[in-house]
Parts: structure tokens; C-alpha cells; sequence
């Protein structure tokens, strides 16, 4: 099918952008200022799920605006993989921008303009990154969400803010500034191009296995955002924010813009067969699977609970990486919609926790005990998205890993198989206890008075805990597009 | 053509410092400077606007019989690379002029008459085609430069002045001995073109290359010749801070591409690994100084020094992306440094202090200026989408090619200059507003607007559209590519 030239992936960023400029024009005229991110989340949706019939039956929706140097292009381009990600990221800003409006309002909180506007930008960085055409265009939108979210991390201006989003930027900034400014530098001089091309854009190049080998590692460390240690410790820090940024931003749309990248250099830089003839597959699933058992072990130690689901981040995402490198369709296949089930599920948990924190002032586990009790629907959804975390049928989880499983008996990889089963069990050693103690155990005297559920921060949970199930009965929509990408 | 644009450029700031002489006060000295520079900067756009990009001869020359005698001639054109810098040196000019309007308050006419003979000078070395002719531009403009750090800078000023003349004019003695060989051995010519089309012995390349490398390593300045430049720039008023980073590093560099490479091509190739060697050197020991500044003035003095290592280093990567990288990354160097010295001058101004640990929470007190600040701060780290990353990408995949393990050294050098400007940018701007107890901090009004905006503008366009600057420069760097290594390896 032909491409469709449409100015549509320009629009969606734009409107985010205009979005926040108009949040920054607003500031002293509160009510209209917090009308300004649910409407154009709606819109913003809206014009992404226009472009959904195109790519769904197999068709990307381009537009190539100037040529930047000989070779790249500033352009975009909305395909298969691109539609998983922005579907995702638009779809849950509309949830994440009603439940902010709450938390925010619920808890006081300083410089909600600046707040809002830079919620704003992250999401139409995040959208530009999925419908990037090149590997320039990408990372300038990378970047951008590095910095945008840079004040929303520090965002309480205390000591802890400015550590952990210290910590954030270090990370993210000298990853990107060291590794993936040499993978950048070194694949334009192989190349000629920085184009995203299906098969692999270094598929044919006349260059050493070694020096392929330093520029897919750097590229794999580079893109920090992906978590995959040692490149993980800014995430656990950038749970300093509040809680809507820990989870639109540090559960979807920062973490999946790393992972994404990762994807695309896979897909679209070097191709599955370039990956395989290089070995760099398995190498980098070995690398992977530990930062999956790892995470998931220094989970198990967090008490904080805003921390536990931090690790757990960092085991998830690993396990998109884990399905594109096995290389097996299946496999692919599991990892690309472990984009959206692994959203879907963390963003209702990291709702919970601040809904927890909203209602109780709560932020450890072992005080949230009998606390299930005050906050029903809170914590039901905190089990059902556990569930899914878990992989537990008829959630979202449950599909994304089975597709994982038998994508690594496929690919003849039977220890990966070890790898998910364990961490499987691992989740539910984690996640399990909370809703236990949430429902069953006994509520400490003190803490009985006043906790109650916040409408404007519970509605938005349980819509999202909603679509964790519904994914879970209904995949199609991102079973289609990840076949699309296979394919 | 029958019009002598070229002359007009460079005689006009010339003309307007005579004009200076004869007005009393201040203002009306201050808004003719405005005018003449503001003119200036209009001819070097219609310049840039009739420039023919598909050759790479020199253009709008102009040719007239000055020491017959001795073979000299008042011989005036520029090909692509000159007439960037051409462009360059007259946009900071009237950015000069703006950061001086209130910061200069002593002997007002003298300071901008000083400042307009030397943009005359270093317009002229830029346009020169007689070596002869380069040679008097290139050394007179020691004299307004010496006066201006040396009458209008700070307590140190009478140091600092005299260190910066006594490198450079060492540097220069080498270059006149250079140019005094080159004059016998190419035919007792000054004729920049003449002495380029000669083909000099081996021998005699080398050593003029080593002359030439003395008295350019201390203008761009390279690691070990540059400690008169933090020196010099504490020490200069803003003006004199925008001009020195902004056009006179860039004469060294411009002396490797018009003399160095083209004359010395077999010198050039041979000495290039040593080159790159002294290029990373340069970008890493300039970044770990930066690193450890407390004047905001150092600071941004010492990460020249890094980013000027990036500029050599494209240079002798003697390839195509690297010479467009490091042309392209001199012209975003003169932009963003341009900037942070004038945003120095503007926060030195309100408060007196250059010390980071003096400030904190500006954002709270100043949003627009730090807003701005933030812009150039991110250019001068190379973030995706300002003008520096392109011209990185380029150098960076230039000298790939070149040396990877040199390259990969370079590389280090952009990890530490994320470091100390987004360090500095913290401390400045943000955390709780500590400055705003001691001092009444006023925000950009709007004749530092008219100064900032243009180069913002040039930050962005040249970070998403380099490509009419590339175009400017295309055919003279693949010319300069084919002097160098023949019709053959121009790659």
C-alpha cells in the first residue's frame, strides 16, 4: 500500500505543543488553564486513531518536511510500530490529565502551570518520537523529553527534588551525550543517512563486525531511557515527582520512548538479520534477563511502595527489549505489545499509589495495612493490574507474555523461558502481598479517621484498570499492529 | 560588478569611526555605531544574497595596484568559507555595539570608535586576497584589541592586555617569517591565490607549516597556547569578550583553510595525526577546566577552548564532513559563545558578581533572561535540534573517520561539556532565589532583546536547517578537499 502523505503526525504534535503554550497564557485563570490537557489530550487522540485505519491495513503515513543534512531529513512517518507507541501515550494522557487535575488540586501542590505545561510538551515530545521518520528527528524529540520532564521530577524544589533530578539528568543527558552521540556520529559515517529503513539501515554496509558490534552497544546504553542496567538508576530517582509524572511519564511515555528507540535500532537500523548474523541477539537477551531478575529481586526489598513499582519498571521494560532481540516473530510480537499491556497495567498502579498518598498521606506498604477497606475501588484496581503485571488471563499481561514464552520456545531459547517464569513468580511476590495486606489484615486504630476515595483520582483509575482487562479480551488492535511491524 | 561591495564592508566601520571623532555626546555616539554596524550587517547580507554557490572562486574580488614595486596589491574577494565569517563578524558587530549601550560608561566615543576599527580590520582579514594586505589587518587589530581589554576591562585589565599582545604577537613574528618565505620561495608574490597554486618542496612545507601552526594555535587557542585566553576574557568588557571568542578565535582556524591546507597540502597530511592528536587534547583538557570554573566568565572562556578543539579537529580530519563540520561549528561557536558572553555581561551588569556561587533561583526573578540563557546554554552543549549538534554530528563523523580512537576522545569531550553547562545552568537559574534578597534584578528589556533574538534565531535555524549554510560553503570545502589531496582522494 502506498504512503499517504498527510500532515497528521505534525498535527498531533502541535496540538500538545499549543496545548502547553496555552496552559503558560492561562496561568492566573486556574479553572480554564486545567480544562486546556483533557481537551487536548482528546484531540490529540483523536487525530492518532484518524491515522489507524492507513496503518492497520498496512500503509504509514508520511510527511518529509526539509532535508536537515545531505541524508536526513526532518520528517515523520506513521507506522506500525510508531501507532503502538502514540496510541498507548495519547490514549492514557486524556486518563493521566484528569486524574493530575485531582491529585494536584487534592494535595495543594506550588507551580501547577509549569506543571501543566511541561506534562504538556513530554506528551508531544513522546508523540514525536513515535511517528519520527529518522534516527535525527528521533532523538531531537528524545531529548527534548529528557529536559521537559527535568522540572517535573524537581518539581517539589526540596532536597530530594533536586538529588533525584540531578541524578535523572545525569543519567539521561550522559548517556546521550557519550554513547549515543558516538553511535549517531559513527552511523551517519557508515551510512550516509540516518533513515529508519525496513530491513535495516545498516543491512549492507561495508563495515568491521567489531566496530557494528561498539555501535549497537552504544546505541543499547545510549538510549537510557530503556533502563537497562547499569543504565537504570535514574528511574528509581525520578520517583522524587509527583505522582502523575511517575506515572504517565516514568511508566509510558519516557521508559516506552527508550524502549522504543531500542526497537527501532533493531528493526530499522540494523535489521533482524544483521542483529542475528552479529550474535547481538542473544547477547543482548542474556543482558537483558538479568536486569529482569535483578529489578524484579530489588523490588522485592522496597518498602516504599511509589520504589517497588519503579524496579518493577525497569524488569518490564526489559522484557520488550527481550522480545525484539530473540528475533522469532512471536517473540517480536510479545515485546511490541508488552508496550501497551505493561502502560496500561503500571499507570493504574502508579494511580493507586497516589491515590493511596492523596486520601492517607501513605506511601510505605507495610502502613497501608487493612487499608483496602478504605479505599475499595483504589486497591481493587491495584489487584486487577497486579494480575496483569503478573500475567494472569483474561488481563493485558497475560497475552503480551504468552506471545513472550512461545516466541523464546520458537527462537529455540528454552532459558528465556526460565528467565519469564521466574520473574513471573517474582511479581507475585512483590505485588501479591500489597493486596493482601490492603484487604486482609487488620487496620491500625489511628489511621481509620478521614480516608476516603478521591472521585476525580479514583474514576481515572479504574477506567485504566478497565482497559488493562479489556486489552487482555481484546488484543487485536496491537496484535495487527505488532504483525505489521513483523512483517 | 561594478559596485566594490567588499570594500564597502570592510571601509565603512572605518568611515563611521572617523564619523565618531566629530560627534559630543554620548547617545549620539552610541546610536551612529548602532547605525554603522546595523548597516554593515545589511551589506554582508546582500553579499551573502548574491553570492554564487556553485563555484568556488573568489567573488566580488576587487583588485588595485598598491606597492607595484614589491608586488603588492590591494586585492579584496571571498569564496564560501570567508563570506560566513564575513557574515559572522558583521552580526556580532552590532551585537557589540547593543551589550556596550550601558556597560561601557567611561570615555563612551573612544570605546566604540575602537570597536568599529577593528571590525574594519577583522573584516578585512576575512576579505583579504593579498598576503601582504592579511598580514597589516591581522596585526593591526591587535591595537583596538589590546585598548579595549586594556582601558575598558576589569581590575586585572593592564595583565591581562599585555599577556594577550605578547602571545599573539609571538605568534605573529612566526607567521611574518612564514610569510616572508612563502614570498621568496612562490615567487615574490603576495598573491594569496598565486602562492596556493605553488608547489613547494617537502622540506620547506614543513617548517612553514610549524611557523604557520605557532601563530594559529595561539589565536584558535590550542592546548598548550592558551592561557592568555581566560586571561583575556575575564578580564574584557562584553563587548570585547563577544568579539575575541566570537571572530578572533576563529582567524586561527581560518588561517589552516586558507593558508595552511591549500599551500602546505603534503605538510597538512603528514602532520594531520598530530593535529587531530592536539585537537582532543584540547577538547578534554579545555572541558575539565571548565569543569572546575566558579567565574561564570572562565567557565565559558575554558569550553572555547573544547569547542575550538572540535573546530581544529574537523580540520585535519582532511574529509569532507569534518571540514563542513568544523566551518559550520565555527560560525555556531561565534553564535552561542557570542551569546553566553553577552548573557555574562547582562547578569554582570545587574549584579556585579561573575560567581556561580553568587546566584541561584534566577528563574524565579529573571524568567526571559533565563529562559534565553537556557537556549544557548543547551546550543553550547550540542542538544539535538540547536545549531552545535549538526555541526558535531559532521566533526564527530568526520573524525571517525579519521582516528577512531580520537575520535572517541572527542566524544568524551561532549560528556563533560554536558556536565559544566548544565551544572552551571543549575546553580544559576535554578534552586531556591538567592539573588534576588541582595539585589533588585531587572529582567531583558527590550534593547537587549534586539541584541539576543537574532541569535537565537541563528541557534534554531542552523539546529533544523543547516542547509543554506552548508550551500555557502559546499563547493570552496570540496575545492579545499582536492588542493589538499588531489583530484583523487576528495572524498
Amino acid at each position: 500500500m502506498d504512503p499517504v502523505t498527510s500532515i497528521r503526525p505534525l498535527l498531533a504534535i502541535a496540538v500538545a505543543g499549543l496545548a502547553a503554550l496555552t496552559i503558560l497564557l492561562l496561568h492566573n485563570r486556574e479553572k480554564l488553564r486545567d480544562l486546556v490537557s483533557p481537551v487536548a489530550a482528546i484531540v490529540m487522540f483523536a487525530i492518532v486513531a484518524s491515522m489507524a485505519p492507513t496503518v492497520l491495513s498496512g500503509g504509514t503515513v508520511d510527511l518529509r518536511l526539509f532535508e536537515i543534512l545531505p541524508g536526513v531529513d526532518f520528517a515523520f512517518r506513521a507506522d506500525a510500530l510508531g501507532m503502538v507507541f502514540a496510541t498507548v501515550s495519547s490514549l492514557l494522557w486524556i486518563v493521566a490529565a484528569v486524574y493530575s487535575i485531582g491529585y494536584m488540586r487534592h494535595l495543594h501542590e506550588h507551580a501547577q502551570t509549569r506543571f501543566f505545561a511541561c506534562f504538556a510538551t513530554s506528551l508531544a515530545a513522546a508523540v514525536g518520537g513515535a511517528f519520527a521518520a529518522n534516527l535525527f528527528t528521533l532523538v531531537i524529540f528524545y531529548e527534548v523529553l529528557s529536559l521537559v520532564t527535568y522540572p517535573l521530577v524537581y518539581h517539589h524544589e526540596d532536597e530530594e527534588g533536586w538529588s533525584g533530578s540531578r541524578k535523572y539528568l545525569v543519567y539521561l543527558m550522559g548517556a546521550s551525550k557519550s554513547a549515543l552521540l558516538a553511535a549517531l556520529a559513527l552511523t551517519y559515517q557508515i551510512a550516509g543517512s540516518l533513515d529508519f529503513v525496513a530491513g535495516g539501515l545498516l543491512a549492507d554496509v561495508d563495515a568491521s563486525a567489531a566496530l557494528l558490534t561498539v555501535v549497537y552497544f552504544c546505541y543499547l546504553f545510549g538510549f537510557a531511557k530503556a533502563a537497562v542496567m547499569p543504565m537504570h538508576a535514574w528511574l528509581p530517582a525520578a520517583m522524587v515527582a509527583p505522582t502523575p509524572v511517575s506515572a504517565l511519564l516514568h511508566a509510558v511515555a519516557v521508559v516506552k520512548m527508550g524502549v522504543f528507540c531500542v526497537l527501532r535500532v533493531v528493526f530499522d537500523v540494523f535489521g533482524v538479520g544483521l542483529v542475528g548474523k552479529l550474535g547481538l541477539g542473544i547477547a543482548t537477551a542474556y543482558l537483558v534477563s538479568f536486569t529482569i531478575l535483578m529489578a524484579s529481586i530489588y523490588a522485592l526489598t522496597r518498602d516504599d511502595l511509589k520504589a517497588r513499582l519503579a524496579y518493577s519498571t525497569v524488569s518490564q521494560l526489559s522484557y520488550i527489549v527481550l522480545g525484539a532481540v530473540l528475533l522469532s516473530p512471536v517473540a517480536m510480537i510479545g515485546g511490541i505489545i508488552h508496550i501497551a499491556a505493561h502502560a496500561f497495567s503500571k499507570i493504574t498502579l502508579f494511580f493507586c499509589a497516589g491515590s493511596i498518598y492523596c486520601a492517607s498521606g501513605k506511601r510505605n506498604i507495610s502502613d497501608m495495612a487493612g487499608i483496602g477497606r478504605r479505599l475499595p475501588w483504589t486497591m481493587g484496581a491495584f489487584f486487577v493490574a497486579s494480575l496483569s503485571m503478573i500475567g494472569i488471563p483474561p488481563t493485558a499481561g497475560f497475552v503480551s507474555k504468552w506471545y513472550l514464552a512461545q516466541g523464546s520456545v520458537e527462537a529455540g531459547q528454552v532459558a528465556f523461558l526460565a528467565v519469564l517464569l521466574t520473574s513471573s513468580i517474582l511479581n507475585a511476590a512483590y505485588f501479591l502481598p500489597v493486596s493482601y495486606a490492603a484487604f486482609f489484615e487488620a487496620e491500625p486504630e489511628e489511621s481509620r479517621a478521614a480516608v476516603h476515595e478521591i472521585p476525580m483520582v479514583t474514576i481515572p483509575l479504574v477506567a485504566t484498570a478497565i482497559l488493562s482487562v479489556l486489552m487482555g479480551i481484546f488484543p487485536g488492535y496491537f496484535l495487527t499492529l505488532a504483525d505489521g511491524v513483523v512483517r | 560588478m561594478s559596485v566594490p561591495l567588499l570594500s564597502l564592508i570592510v571601509l565603512l566601520p572605518a568611515a563611521g569611526a572617523v564619523v565618531l571623532m566629530f560627534l559630543r555626546s554620548e547617545d549620539a555616539v552610541r546610536w551612529t555605531a548602532l547605525g554603522i554596524t546595523g548597516l554593515d550587517l545589511a551589506l554582508s547580507i546582500v553579499m551573502l544574497v548574491g553570492f554564487d554557490t556553485t563555484t568556488h572562486e573568489m567573488q566580488f574580488t576587487e583588485r588595485r595596484p598598491w606597492v607595484p614595486a614589491l608586488g603588492i596589491t590591494y586585492a579584496l574577494g571571498v569564496d564560501g568559507i570567508s563570506a560566513l565569517f564575513v557574515f559572522l563578524t558583521a552580526l556580532l558587530g552590532s551585537t557589540s555595539v547593543l551589550a556596550s549601550w550601558t556597560a561601557i560608561e567611561s570615555k563612551v566615543k573612544e570605546f566604540m570608535i575602537s570597536l568599529l576599527v577593528m571590525q574594519a580590520l577583522m573584516l578585512g582579514v576575512f576579505c583579504a586576497l593579498d598576503l601582504f594586505l592579511f598580514y597589516v589587518f591581522w596585526e593591526a587589530m591587535l591595537i583596538p584589541m589590546y585598548l579595549i581589554i586594556g582601558v575598558w576591562g576589569g581590575d586585572g585589565r593592564v595583565y591581562a592586555a599585555f599577556k594577550f599582545f605578547l602571545y599573539t604577537l609571538a605568534g605573529s613574528l612566526l607567521f611574518l617569517i612564514g610569510v616572508i618565505v612563502l614570498y621568496f620561495q612562490g615567487g615574490e608574490t603576495f598573491d594569496i591565490l598565486a602562492l596556493t597554486a605553488q608547489d613547494l618542496p617537502f622540506p620547506v612545507q614543513s617548517w612553514l607549516f610549524f611557523a604557520f601552526l605557532i601563530a594559529f594555535a595561539v589565536k584558535v587557542p590550542m592546548v598548550p597556547v592558551h592561557t592568555w585566553l581566560p586571561d583575556a576574557h575575564v578580564q574584557a568588557p562584553t563587548a570585547g569578550s563577544i568579539i575575541l571568542a566570537g571572530v578572533l578565535l576563529k582567524m586561527g582556524a581560518y588561517g589552516f583553510l586558507r593558508f595552511s591546507l591549500p599551500m602546505l597540502p603534503e605538510a597538512s597530511v603528514y602532520f594531520s595525526t598530530l593535529m587531530l592528536m592536539l585537537s582532543a587534547l584540547a577538547i578534554v583538557y579545555g572541558g575539565l577546566l571548565a569543569l572546575a570554573q566558579d567565574d561564570l566568565k572562565k567557565l565559558v572562556a575554558y569550553s572555547s577552548i573544547s569547542h575550538m578543539g572540535f573546530v581544529t579537529l574537523g580540520i585535519f580530519a582532511l574529509n569532507l564532513r569534518g571540514l563542513q563540520g568544523s566551518i559550520l561549528q565555527m560560525f555556531n561557536h561565534g553564535v552561542t559563545t557570542g551569546a553566553l558572553f553577552l548573557f555574562v555581561g547582562l547578569i554582570y551588569e545587574r549584579t556585579h558578581s561573575r560567581s556561580i556561587a553568587d546566584y541561584g533561583g534566577l528563574m524565579k526573578v529573571a524568567p526571559v533572561y533565563t529562559s534565553f540563557l537556557a537556549l544557548f546554554t543547551l546550543s553550547s552543549m550540542a542538544l539535538p535540534g540547536t545549531n552545535s549538534f549538526v555541526g558535531e554530528l559532521l566533526v564527530l563523523s568526520g573524525g571517525f573517520a579519521a582516528n577512531l580512537a580520537l575520535g572517541a576522545a572527542a566524544v568524551l569531550g561532549a560528556l563533560l561539556s554536558a556536565a559544566y553547562l548544565l551544572g552551571m545552568y543549575r546553580r544559576v537559574a535554578l534552586g531556591p532565589a538567592t539573588v534576588g534578597a541582595r539585589y533588585k534584578i531587572r529582567d531583558v528589556n527590550a534593547r537587549e532583546m534586539v541584541a539576543i533574538l537574532p541569535l537565537a534565531l541563528f541557534v534554531l535555524w542552523v539546529g533544523l536547517y543547516p542547509k543554506p549554510f552548508l550551500e555557502i560553503i559546499d563547493a570552496s570545502v570540496k575545492h579545499l578537499l582536492v588542493q589538499v589531496h588531489g583530484k583523487e582522494g576528495s572524498q
